[in-house]
């Protein structure tokens, strides 16, 4: 998929995570800010980038504020934050592209 | 080198502190010693005044210098203004290269951070440290190490000369002109003044520093006026409504009721639970609710325990008020109604850091006690407690008395929930060993219950009762099933802080942190 516009998804809530997704040409540009990244940090990176390429998307800004998230949650908001950019809200491909 | 609880000791920091490695927590069982001693100045001329006009004053009369020792006892907790006060008149007179030796610090003086900047305070000795100063130590702005100790270790360490007091700094609700101190009658009343009075005794010069001089004598003394110098009286020596505060509500977190539900059903099923039997336990939600309920169990079954030990909260009072304790030994007040109960209830009696809790003297409470009811930050598969660093690498807490009761205590629980948001509490290795595993003997979570494998004894009277028991490693692998394995923390190479075991041997450092990188 392709990040059309920007869009964002999750709060600043504890054990929530705010994800943010922006076009881009060059590439992932990730950047995370976590309230756990000394001990996760690492692990937060590979769930976001595997998530995205499962997604397939493979250009564009993405931006996490991580308030102590599960992986779970991280997957669900980076995959909300793409459905957002490319104006899905319905029918979401659940059991498909999502797992 | 590598001690007792698997933690690699650098050569350099035995060399620079002439400490030795952790032996275990009993390794220094019938150690001899001799006492160490202040230097004394006599008041023979009975027309000499002992008052002094200001704190500054006083620092002059008591011959302050660089590299002096200053002590100070934080029964003043979060509404402390004594600390703050007096080096700020240090700093203003130019004297560098101070070390501070406090029982503990808190948020209350994170105003004394720019002093450690700029080289007026260099050292600093403390049970531990929250707030800011523990952010300045942990990013490397002291210039000696930090040392942490107990409660307990902290006397040890004062007893046996490795710290030597220049002057202590008693700050004293009331007082008189003459130096006797008390703890209450006046308007910051703190309950007790245990952790002061190894500071009284041994420190060279002593001053009182009170906002309420009342007539002579001010008795039954708390500090006497045989062991003070001069007698400050200032404005305000701290914050009442920050000193104790309303008792805390009885937690509604129900993952807190249910630890604390367990907790007291292991308690009674252990066979300690008799008449007579001893009891500490802190001031977090689950352990105060588990007072509550044991209360229930302890009045329904006409068992009453003989002493209480603490840090003292109003749950606690309300037991001696129902005549379910005997007798409440006190060394620290956490509420108002822990001072009001020891103002009036005869059986709620003051007692010295040192009777509380210190390894090198004769004997003391902790070793009395049959159950401590304890938190932690983390704990790992060995039982190692972690209280002082934060699993983010930074100093955050205080050993305060969790070593010295977890030593001291045939059965030594500790409460934490398995995770605290992302951060999981039982872990492979703790971030720092702040209480050795051997003196930890059960960890209750909200998933489950682990007894130390080196208490058999309470393995086996534990057989039929209906708790969720499972080992350490369960725990632990439940928690990262949910959260994830931790990477370990990112320190710098720097030696930053000693945890100085409760016999002054060195349990873990702790090094600079380091800002997080992916190492890619």
């Amino acid at each position: 998929m392709e990040i059309k516009r920007a869009a964002m998804a999750g709060t600043l809530e504890s054990s929530d995570a705010q994800v943010t997704v922006e076009p881009g040409t060059d590439g992932i540009e990730l950047s995370i800010e976590s309230s756990v990244i000394n001990q996760y940090g690492k692990q937060i990176r590979k769930v976001i980038l595997e998530t995205l390429d499962r997604l397939e998307v493979s250009n564009g800004k993405v931006k996490v504020v991580d308030k102590g998230a599960l992986d779970c949650t991280l997957k669900a908001r980076v995959e909300c934050a793409v459905y957002r950019s490319n104006d899905m809200t319905e029918n979401l491909p659940w059991g498909g592209v999502i797992r | 080198m590598i001690n007792a609880v698997g933690r690699e000791i650098p050569e350099e920091v035995l060399a620079a502190t002439g400490k030795k490695v952790f032996e275990g927590a009993y390794a220094y069982d019938n150690y001899e010693y001799k006492k160490a001693a202040p230097t004394v100045r006599a008041m023979v001329d009975p027309n000499r005044s002992k008052m002094v006009s200001s704190i500054r004053e006083a620092l002059e009369k008591c011959g302050i210098r660089d590299g002096m020792v200053l002590s100070f006892h934080h029964h003043f907790r979060e509404g402390d203004y004594v600390v703050n006060m007096v080096m700020e008149e240090v700093h203003n007179m130019g004297i560098k290269d101070i070390t501070i030796c406090a029982s503990s610090l808190g948020k209350a003086n994170d105003a004394i951070v720019p002093y450690i900047e700029d080289g007026t305070i260099v050292g600093i000795q403390s049970s531990g440290v929250r707030g800011k100063i523990g952010e300045a130590i942990s990013t490397g702005k002291l210039r000696d190490l930090a040392i942490m100790r107990s409660h307990g270790g902290r006397v040890r360490a004062i007893e046996t000369g490795e710290v030597h007091i220049d002057i202590a700094f008693i700050g004293a609700p009331t007082c008189d002109e003459y130096g006797n101190c008390r703890p209450n009658g006046g308007k910051s009343d703190c309950g007790v003044l245990s952790y002061a009075m190894a500071d009284a005794k041994y420190a060279d010069k002593v001053v009182a520093v009170t906002d309420c001089l009342v007539p002579f004598p001010n008795v039954p003394a708390s500090i006497s006026m045989s062991d003070v110098d001069y007698v400050c009286v200032v404005d305000e020596i701290g914050n009442p409504a920050k000193i104790a505060t309303g008792a805390a509500k009885p937690t509604t977190d129900v993952r807190k009721l249910m630890m604390a539900d367990y907790c007291t059903q292991f308690v009674i099923h252990t066979p300690y639970f008799k008449e007579g039997f001893s009891y500490q336990t802190g001031v977090g939600g689950a352990s105060i609710a588990s007072t509550i309920s044991l209360g229930k169990i302890m009045e329904e079954r006409g068992i009453h325990m003989g002493f209480g030990v603490g840090g003292i909260t109003t749950p606690m009072c309300d037991l001696l008020e129902r005549g379910l304790i005997r007798t409440i030994v006190d060394t620290q007040d956490f509420d108002l109604g822990a001072i009001e109960s020891i103002k009036k209830n005869p059986n709620h009696i003051e007692i010295s850091a040192s009777e509380y809790a210190n390894p090198m003297n004769k004997g003391a409470y902790v070793n009395r006690l049959d159950f401590v009811i304890l938190a932690a930050l983390e704990v790992d598969v060995n039982f190692n407690c972690n209280v002082v660093v934060g699993s983010d690498g930074m100093i955050t807490g205080a050993q305060g008395g969790h070593p010295d009761t977890a030593a001291g205590a045939k059965c030594t629980i500790v409460i934490a929930p398995l995770l605290q948001g992302r951060i999981p509490a039982i872990c492979t290795n703790v971030t720092t060993v702040t209480t050795p595993g051997e003196t930890v003997d059960v960890v209750i979570t909200d998933y489950g219950i682990a007894i130390n494998p080196r208490r058999q004894d309470l393995i086996e009277c534990m057989k039929g009762v209906n708790l969720p028991f499972c080992t350490i490693e369960e725990l632990r692998d439940k928690a990262y099933s949910i959260v994830g394995e931790p990477s370990p923390v990112q320190f710098d190479d720097r030696v930053v802080g000693v945890i100085e075991s409760r016999d002054g041997t060195v349990l873990d450092v702790v090094r600079k942190i380091k800002e997080f990188t992916f190492d890619d």
